[in-house]
């Protein structure tokens, strides 16, 4: 293929989800602005959001990528149910390495603003803040991940192109999401 | 290579690089943090902030996806005029000049449907445009030596390149906006 086809095939594929995931990302302002008080509450979170986001990305990106190249390698089948041990064991590491590093960022974080006599909630706070919404996100993210690289597939479309916008529309959405519910649980059990 | 399979495996392979990339971005937090009052003070900037590094994030996660399969499948060589290649970073490009105006469009008009705005709309859509064209260039140049340094490493693309893009063009685009916001606004 010229430099041409490939361009234009690439812009054609990527477009759309591209287009989906940029209102899920406004959506994820909205709520972002929406939070003004409870960044108040919990000193440190706004600080928190890049790396709690990002790692979903890392990780369910990473999660994605696997899965199309296993299914363009014809390792694993398109089943509408996952049957096959590869799909369970990347879901699961993807689980664990998401809250371990979420847990990590929210250390990283205390430890930073206290070096910087910067204020912050307490440790526990932070951690717990991370560990619920790593794994309230962490679910909602494996299904819509697998969902869309299998049926995506099946349907002839590239689960390459698909993956990378799906995790950040639903990474933006259900992260920020499960960011505010887990802040309000953590607040409302003690924690600021 | 072979791609890894097993929890460990990819754990092992995957923990060390997301704990040093969840350092990198505790950093770009910080650059947030210093730039919390101009974002309170002109909310279509705060809404404009997840998306514009999400996108950005995307454009860098499509590239890097669509190289390891080349990468996997032998068809992709690392070479500026490799067909493959090339066209993916036009795409790229073309990409972004088409995402980025509607998105500071939309950020305008979400700002101003809830609660006012405070900039004209033609600044906010060029605070786009001008972010995600910078972002644009620097996600090609940062997948291609990504995926040349995986493939030097003898690691699986999969697991290392999508991570590092996804991650530089998280605090590419902070920064970047700070810096064009800093110019335009």
């Amino acid at each position: 293929m010229s430099v041409r086809d490939v361009a234009t095939q690439a812009y054609r594929e990527a477009l759309p989800a591209l287009a989906v995931s940029a209102v899920g990302g406004l959506f994820a302002g909205l709520v972002l602005g929406g939070m003004r008080s409870d960044l108040r509450a919990v000193s440190g979170l706004l600080v928190l959001i890049p790396a709690l986001l990002a790692t979903r990305g890392n990780v369910y990106g990473a999660m994605g990528a696997k899965l199309s190249t296993g299914l363009h390698q014809g390792l694993i089948e398109p089943t509408p149910i996952p049957d096959d041990r590869r799909v369970y064991s990347a879901v699961a590491a993807a689980m664990v390495n998401g809250v371990a590093v979420s847990a990590f960022a929210a250390a990283v974080t205390y430890g930073v603003l206290v070096a910087l006599a910067r204020p912050t909630a307490s440790l526990g706070t932070l951690v717990a803040v991370a560990v619920v919404a790593g794994l309230l996100s962490g679910i909602a993210l494996a299904v819509a991940v697998v969902v869309a690289a299998f049926a995506g597939y099946r349907r002839g479309l590239n689960p390459d192109t698909l993956v990378g916008p799906v995790v950040t529309t639903t990474g933006d959405v259900f992260g920020m999401v499960a960011l505010l519910a887990a802040v309000r649980l953590v607040v409302a059990l003690g924690g600021g | 290579m072979p791609a890894t399979w097993s929890v460990r495996a990819i754990t092992r392979s995957m923990l060390p690089l997301l704990a040093v990339l969840a350092v990198v971005e505790v950093g770009s937090g910080l650059v947030l943090d210093t730039f919390e009052a101009q974002l309170l003070r002109h909310p279509s900037l705060l809404v404009l902030v997840p998306v514009t590094i999400g996108t950005a994030g995307n454009l860098g996660s499509v590239l890097a996806a669509r190289l390891s399969t080349a990468f996997h499948l032998g068809t992709l060589s690392l070479d500026p005029r490799d067909d493959e290649l090339a066209g993916n970073a036009v795409a790229t490009v073309a990409l972004a000049a088409t995402v980025f105006p509607l998105v500071g469009a939309g950020a305008w008009v979400l700002s101003l449907a809830t609660g006012g705005t405070t900039l004209p709309a033609r600044t906010v859509v060029a605070v786009a445009l001008a972010s995600g064209l910078a972002l644009a260039a620097l996600a090609v140049v940062v997948t291609v030596a990504a995926t040349y340094a995986a493939y030097r490493l003898e690691l699986d693309p999969d697991d290392v390149v999508i991570p590092v893009v996804t991650n530089v063009c998280d605090v590419l685009g902070v920064v970047v906006l700070f810096g064009v916001v800093r110019v335009l606004v």
